[in-house]
């Protein structure tokens, strides 16, 4: 079977992205980074293409990084293998609604 | 190295020789429709501009006309006018006569109305036609290309892949001595304090951190919060999470070179060279027009969704970064950059082969949204309301 991969693109990043089409939900994935080290994970979602999976456990309210930048911040707790999107990652810029609501 | 194109009379180099025919308000839109459906080697303008606004928006109209006139893609002008709207018609006219090219004015309410002004209309863009279009093209140096660099429609691949490949050639131009100037400030949202050490000075790069600071404060100030427009359902869909997300991958585009400075939205390239940025939204209609106004030759475009439009005088090289879309959209898409994400090809590969292309393109090659003419649908970014 083919295998399926994940690509982390700085070490110190948290989330992984899935380049496959047809990850179900159980799918064991391998994620690379750029050194060449490699991890075996089950994703706990269906996840589409393009889409990102956590590597390791966040907490909520811990930062999410990719490209070993800050991409948000976790809106619950993620487990490996979970789907990591708008449902549990929040965008920290251009927020008016958190600026009303602080009014 | 060198490039062959049309030397303008005050010394600019075109890849292109159009008659640009330009409606100085939205009113006048029809009548320039119908001369350049008329009119072979014109195209039009067709943005909804030009009266009922502000002054300051009133002359970011008349600035933006003039500097897409005054593009060495464009080989003479033919300004169609209303008559009584807010632009600066005669400004335009000056204005663009200054670079040397020939211009022509009609005005439909002098002329007697629609019919009697498209019927001059045809007359002089035929005029303007016949005598541009036997200049030949010149070799030229390299040094006078200036590209202008975008990323629309992108999903998670874009970071990744197409960026990647337009940052490769954006770095083999800066060092070939060209310039090359990318925007999109809503794109450094979170990206910004990267730009800002790039930056040759550290005014430089206080400008980049307050261009988007500005474009923050208006997502700010109408109290929304800004995930509603940005990354946009096509974004998500695709896997981007948040802007900063999208940023991050945005910004590989401009590759790694030192940024020179900040351009104003209507800003035309005088004499600088290297790589800068202009202060411009992510919007396609709008930033085409902020890019093409800077005298761009032409513009290395990324997606990974499949955008498809281009620009009437700036012909847009389509940059594909994810396989699926490629084959999906192929006759609309150049370049297949999805070979970096399948692991076939390099990100140095497909860097070479887009700016082999580039090199093309400049001396006449089409793109495809070109040979298709999918470039109606253009807009001059406006900063206060219409009243």
């Amino acid at each position: 079977m083919e295998l399926k991969l994940g690509l982390k693109v700085h070490e110190a990043d948290n989330v992984a992205t899935i380049f496959a089409e047809g990850i179900l939900k159980g799918t064991q994935v391998q994620i690379r980074d750029k050194s060449g080290n490699t991890q075996m994970l089950t994703v706990l979602n269906d996840i589409p293409y393009g889409h990102k999976v956590a590597v390791i456990a966040i907490n909520k309210g811990e930062l999410i990084n990719k490209y070993g930048e800050e991409i948000g911040i976790a809106s619950k707790d993620i487990t490996p293998g979970e789907h990591v999107h708008v449902h549990n990652l929040d965008s920290m810029r251009g927020r008016g609604d958190l600026e009303r609501s602080k009014q | 190295m060198k490039f062959k194109g049309y030397v303008r009379p005050n010394g600019k180099v075109g890849s292109r020789n159009l008659v640009a025919v330009i409606p100085s308000v939205v009113c006048a839109n029809d009548v320039a429709q119908a001369i350049v459906r008329q009119v072979q080697g014109t195209i039009g303008y067709f943005h909804h501009q030009g009266c009922c606004q502000l002054p300051p928006d009133l002359k970011r109209v008349t600035d933006a006309l003039i500097s897409l006139g005054s593009s060495p893609n464009v080989g003479a002008a033919l300004v169609v006018s209303l008559g009584c709207e807010g632009t600066d018609h005669a400004r335009l006219v000056e204005e663009i006569a200054a670079t040397g090219k020939p211009v022509e004015i009609i005005r439909i309410q002098q002329l007697g109305g629609t019919s009697r002004a498209i019927q001059a209309g045809i007359d002089a863009a035929q005029a303007l036609v016949m005598k541009i279009s036997g200049l030949q093209r010149e070799e030229t140096d390299i040094s006078n290309v200036v590209m202008s660099i975008k990323c629309g429609g992108s999903d998670a691949t874009s970071g990744m892949a197409s960026n990647c490949a337009i940052g490769y050639v954006s770095d083999k131009f800066v060092d070939l001595g060209a310039t090359v100037i990318f925007g999109e400030t809503t794109e450094f949202i979170g990206a910004e304090h990267i730009l800002a050490r790039r930056a040759v000075t550290p005014e430089v790069g206080k400008k980049i951190i307050d261009i988007v600071n500005q474009m923050e404060a208006r997502a700010l100030s109408v109290g929304c919060d800004m995930r509603q427009g940005q990354p946009t359902p096509g974004n998500i869909a695709g896997g981007l999470s948040s802007i900063e997300e999208k940023s991050l991958g945005a910004i590989a585009k401009s590759g790694t070179r030192p940024i020179q400075g900040v351009l104003d939205y209507t800003d035309m390239i005088t004499t600088q060279k290297g790589l800068w940025i202009k202060d411009t939204p992510g919007r396609e209609p709008e930033i085409l027009t902020g890019m093409a106004c800077t005298g761009a030759q032409f513009m290395m475009f990324s997606t990974g969704r499949g955008a498809p439009q281009g620009f009437p005088s700036m012909p847009v090289i389509k940059i594909c970064g994810n396989p699926l879309t490629y084959e999906n959209m192929k006759y609309d898409m150049d370049l297949n950059a999805g070979l970096i994400i399948t692991g076939k090809k390099s990100i140095e590969e497909v860097g070479e082969e887009a700016f082999a292309m580039a090199l093309r393109v400049l001396n006449g090659e089409m793109t495809k949204n070109e040979a298709l003419q999918y470039y109606g649908s253009i807009d001059i970014h406006m900063l206060g309301p219409v009243i």
